[in-house]
């Protein structure tokens, strides 16, 4: 494939005494679809914190189109295009769902991209919110977050990255919390996202799903990287599968 | 000269840490800024003064009791109060702040502010330490001081109850799920803090006058050590106390004693601006789980 | 089993002319008009006409207006803070630099008012600003903390260093123009700042502070620098608050330590939770009700202070939606008794 859009080189991040990440280095191409899986505790939130600056790595840099922003502060990173979601949705619970996304539209990456006063900017948020399955025309949008349902919570969450209109997602856990039906309508919103040639990185459990859309998978466990190989041979590995021993994911593709 | 400034500047750390660490114990456990502290710290002292000189009780049970009313009355602020607005950062310390200006503010408006509120030395005297004066009730502060530290820290490290504090200090959501009963612990947290504060200013106060604006002193103190030295963290709370403290009796002996106060501003804004969360404190503001 | 007794539950109908979509009425006769007008025109047209009756209501009322309106203008400021998730507990701090920047201009320079006013809000803001940037960084308690402190020591250092004209204060300061300059300049500064606040904080702008407020880290996910807009906000909160120093200042010709005095951190404080945090009207209304009631009170001495801090314990604890919620609910909401079961 292309040019490398992110690398990662040996990143160590240690909570006292805990070592959450340990060693880890990976490359991801432009237009690539990445799936990071790991048991629970492996250390892939961490590694999503690390990339997006809100957790500074003990050492190991990272480079984004061959800058280096490692330790840089989370909105500078942002700003720069990469966007991400959080595993524990945290919307802004006060403000309707098209509001939430005022904020991304209001940095000042998006003004850049396109310009628009007060008020123009519903137009887009509510755009947006329809490219993730918010129903239009109905009132949905218009609701205040705290009385969305959570797989709405998720998408608004993902909607909110795509606001920024980023070169780089991440996504961890989108689909925790998701019914089977609202997975099955996301999906085809990554896969579209990524054939409009956005790169992402996506941390997720539910090993199906991802492996049916990756186009490599990375596994962690402990913290350290155990296997780097494309979605069909990942279950394969002998490390993955000791990992992965005795959990129900094993369990299901196995 | 230089002796001297070593035992007044201990002394004076001393004074500074126990007037510190009640406020600190309730932040590092519950994160209950309590700001009624200097309230408690306070009522405590007109609490010793009223049993002593209305009741005539003996000395010895007068500090007892108020210890535990104090203690309990932390405690009961806790459950009536904070219970219902645990959580909401800007009620807790709204309602906390209230709390101690109204008791502050309750003892100005019923005339406890004329000189002859002091409280008796637990043992008149004094003797020499090197060639320098030292009265027994400092040595006392000495001692009471370094005996709560240590029995802090055995308590903490070696009790059941201390180790729950400790669990709810680290992450609540992992303490409740072993067992550990959160508002109790923080109620308790909250009695301790109380108590501390007033074990403090019965050795503390008998040093000068019961005088309420002493009351925003003292909160000012905790606050200023907990800044200088970090929020949640013991042994910041030392290191702040021993700067601090011994800044003072320099600046107390070569400049002004008026000159003190100053030295909580300078030393608040110069850390403040170099290291915002205090000299021990975890620059936690990123590394929360997300 | 004894017989269930019939329950009742309140029943809550919003009138049916408030619109459902946020900004757009749809109106169709004057009385709509006047029922959406009235609730904001009615309390203007007061304060702009109370200043015009001096002689009736006499002279001590109206400088009593001028307190209110500065004190309003304090919980403005503080409710502003509020909307970014920062808690002021010294709002002293705003005050007492403002008055002091003033004071000391027109005593060095013996500058006019009309210079000295605004230059101390603005130099006022900016050293607040200032002075709390460093707390910016961090989150929780440490901005209450820090505010708390500041104007306490900042009166200690007064004191000890015996700069600005230590305990005595600056005194014999250049006195406002003209009576009416007095009265109506706090008015429309108060209005000014009400109504801008209320719009700025619904404009996207305000939904980015509300967003800090929120979820500090989503907004910074979203490519926003939270730091700067957490010092656009305190600025802007400190210009407020200087505001009313300032003014102060010359009005009293006077600046001293008691500009930094805990009725200027603890009256606002009080205003704001009365009334109702986060609706800016809600301050304002608090400050309306408690000042001139603290001058009705004014022969309790401290005991005031006691009683606004069981005021303050009381909303926060047992009435957190504030005076000002609850008028408005009433006035758009009819309520009934229905049968339950
Ligand atoms: N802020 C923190 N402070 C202390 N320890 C942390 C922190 N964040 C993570 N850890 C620890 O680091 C390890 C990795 O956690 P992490 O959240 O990255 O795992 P994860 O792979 O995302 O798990 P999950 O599948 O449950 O989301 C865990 O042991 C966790 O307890
Ligand atoms: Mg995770």
């Amino acid at each position: 494939m292309s040019e490398t859009i992110l690398k990662v080189e040996g990143l160590n991040k240690n909570f006292g005494g805990v070592a959450a990440i340990v060693d880890v280095s990976f490359e991801v191409k432009k237009g690539e679809l990445l799936g990071i899986i790991g048991p629970n505790g492996s250390g892939k939130t961490t590694l999503v914190n690390l990339l997006t600056g809100f957790v500074k790595p003990d050492s190991g840099r990272v480079f984004y189109r061959g800058v280096d922003i490692t330790g840089k502060k989370p909105y500078k990173i942002a700003e720069m295009g990469i966007a991400r979601t959080f595993q524990m949705v945290k919307p802004f619970y006060q403000l309707s769902a098209f509001k939430n996304l005022i904020i991304p539209l209001y940095s000042s990456r998006v003004r850049r991209l396109r310009g628009g006063m007060y008020g123009d900017r519903d137009d887009v948020a509510i755009d947006l919110l329809e490219d993730v399955g918010f129903e239009r025309d109905s009132f949905v949008p218009y609701k205040v977050a705290s009385s969305l349902p959570h797989g709405y919570l998720k998408r608004l969450e993902l909607a909110r990255c795509l606001a920024l209109r980023p070169e780089l997602l991440i996504l961890d856990e989108l689909f925790s919390g998701m019914s089977m039906s609202e997975v099955a309508s996301t999906l085809p919103i990554i896969e579209r996202l990524n054939g409009e040639g956005l790169t992402i990185l996506m941390v997720e459990h539910r090993l199906k799903e991802l492996f049916r859309i990756a186009h490599r998978v990375i596994a962690l466990n402990f913290g350290s990287k155990i296997a780097d190989s494309p979605p069909g041979e990942i279950m394969e590995n002998e490390a993955v599968k000791a990992a992965y021993l005795g959990s129900e994911e094993e369990g299901e593709d196995a | 000269m230089l002796l001297s400034i070593l035992i007044y500047g201990l002394i004076n750390s001393i004074i500074l840490a126990l007037t510190a660490i009640g406020f600190s114990l309730t932040f590092g456990i519950s994160g209950v800024a309590n700001f009624a502290y200097g309230g408690f710290y306070i009522l405590s002292g007109f609490l010793v003064w009223m049993l002593l000189n209305y009741l005539r009780f003996p000395l010895l049970l007068a500090i007892a009791l108020t210890i535990g009313v104090v203690g309990l009355l932390g405690f009961i602020t806790y459950w009536i109060i904070l219970l219902r607005v645990r959580g909401i950062a800007l009620s807790e310390v709204i309602a906390t702040f209230a709390l101690g200006v109204g008791i502050l503010e309750l003892f100005r408006y019923l005339g406890f502010v004329t000189y002859e509120f002091t409280l008796p030395y637990l043992k008149k005297g004094m003797i020499l330490i090197a060639g320098v004066p030292v009265d027994y009730q400092r040595l006392y502060i000495i001692g009471i001081g370094l005996a709560l530290v240590l029995f802090l820290y055995f308590f903490t490290h070696h009790t059941r109850i201390g180790l729950s504090f400790r669990g709810i200090a680290q992450n609540e959501r992992t303490a409740i799920s072993l067992g550990i009963r959160s508002d109790w612990t923080a109620a308790l947290s909250l009695a301790f803090g109380c108590a501390m504060g007033a074990l403090a200013a019965i050795v503390i106060l008998p040093l000068g006058i019961i005088s309420i604006n002493t009351g925003y002193e003292v909160l000012l103190i905790a606050v200023a050590v907990g800044i200088v030295g970090g929020l949640e963290s013991v042994s910041g709370i030392l290191i702040a106390s021993l700067i601090l403290g011994y800044t003072q009796v320099f600046t107390g002996t070569y400049l002004k004693p008026e000159w003190m106060m100053v030295v909580y501003l300078a030393a608040i804004v110069i850390v403040l601006t170099i290291k915002p969360s205090g000299l021990f404190g975890k620059f936690k503001e990123l590394e929360e789980r997300v | 089993m004894n017989k269930e007794p019939i329950k009742f539950r309140k029943e809550r109908l919003d009138r049916g002319i408030k619109a459902r979509c946020e900004d757009i009425f749809a109106l169709s006769s004057y009385r709509e008009i006047l029922y959406l007008l009235l609730p904001r025109v009615l309390p203007v047209a007061l304060l702009l006409v109370f200043p015009l009756f001096k002689d009736i209501v006499g002279l001590y009322w109206e400088k009593v207006l001028v307190i209110t309106c500065a004190i309003a203008l304090l919980s403005l400021s503080w409710d502003w803070l509020a909307s970014v998730g920062l808690i002021s507990l010294g709002q002293a701090l705003f005050f007492g630099v403002g008055a002091y920047v003033t004071g000391s201009l027109n005593y060095a320079f013996k500058w006019p008012p009309l210079i000295t006013i605004p230059l101390g809000t603005l130099g006022g803001a900016l050293i607040c600003t200032l002075l709390l940037l460093p707390v910016l960084r961090l989150r929780g308690v440490y901005f209450a903390i820090v505010t708390l402190t500041l104007p306490l020591l900042l009166m200690r250092f007064i004191e000890t260093t015996k700069i600005l004209g230590g305990t005595e204060g600056l005194s014999a300061l250049t006195p406002l123009p003209s009576l009416w300059v007095e009265l109506y300049v706090p008015v429309f500064t108060l209005l000014i700042c009400l109504f801008g606040f209320r719009r700025l904080i619904n404009e996207d702008y305000g939904l980015v502070l509300q967003g800090i407020r929120d979820n500090d880290r989503a907004v910074m996910s979203g490519a926003i620098n939270i730091y700067w807009f957490k010092t656009q906000a305190v600025f802007l909160a400190a210009l407020v608050g200087s505001f009313p120093g300032a003014f102060m200042t010359h009005y009293y010709q006077f600046v001293g330590m008691p500009a930094f005095a805990l009725d200027y951190s603890i009256l606002p404080l009080t205003a704001a939770v009365l009334g109702g945090v986060g609706t800016f009207a809600g301050p304002t209304l608090g400050a309306f009700i408690l000042v001139p009631l603290s001058e009705v009170l004014r022969a309790f001495g401290t005991l005031r202070v006691v009683f606004y801090s069981a005021i303050l314990i009381i909303c926060v604890v047992g009435l957190p939606e504030g005076v000002f919620h609850y008028i408005r609910r009433k006035y758009h909401q009819f309520e009934r008794m229905v049968e339950v079961g």
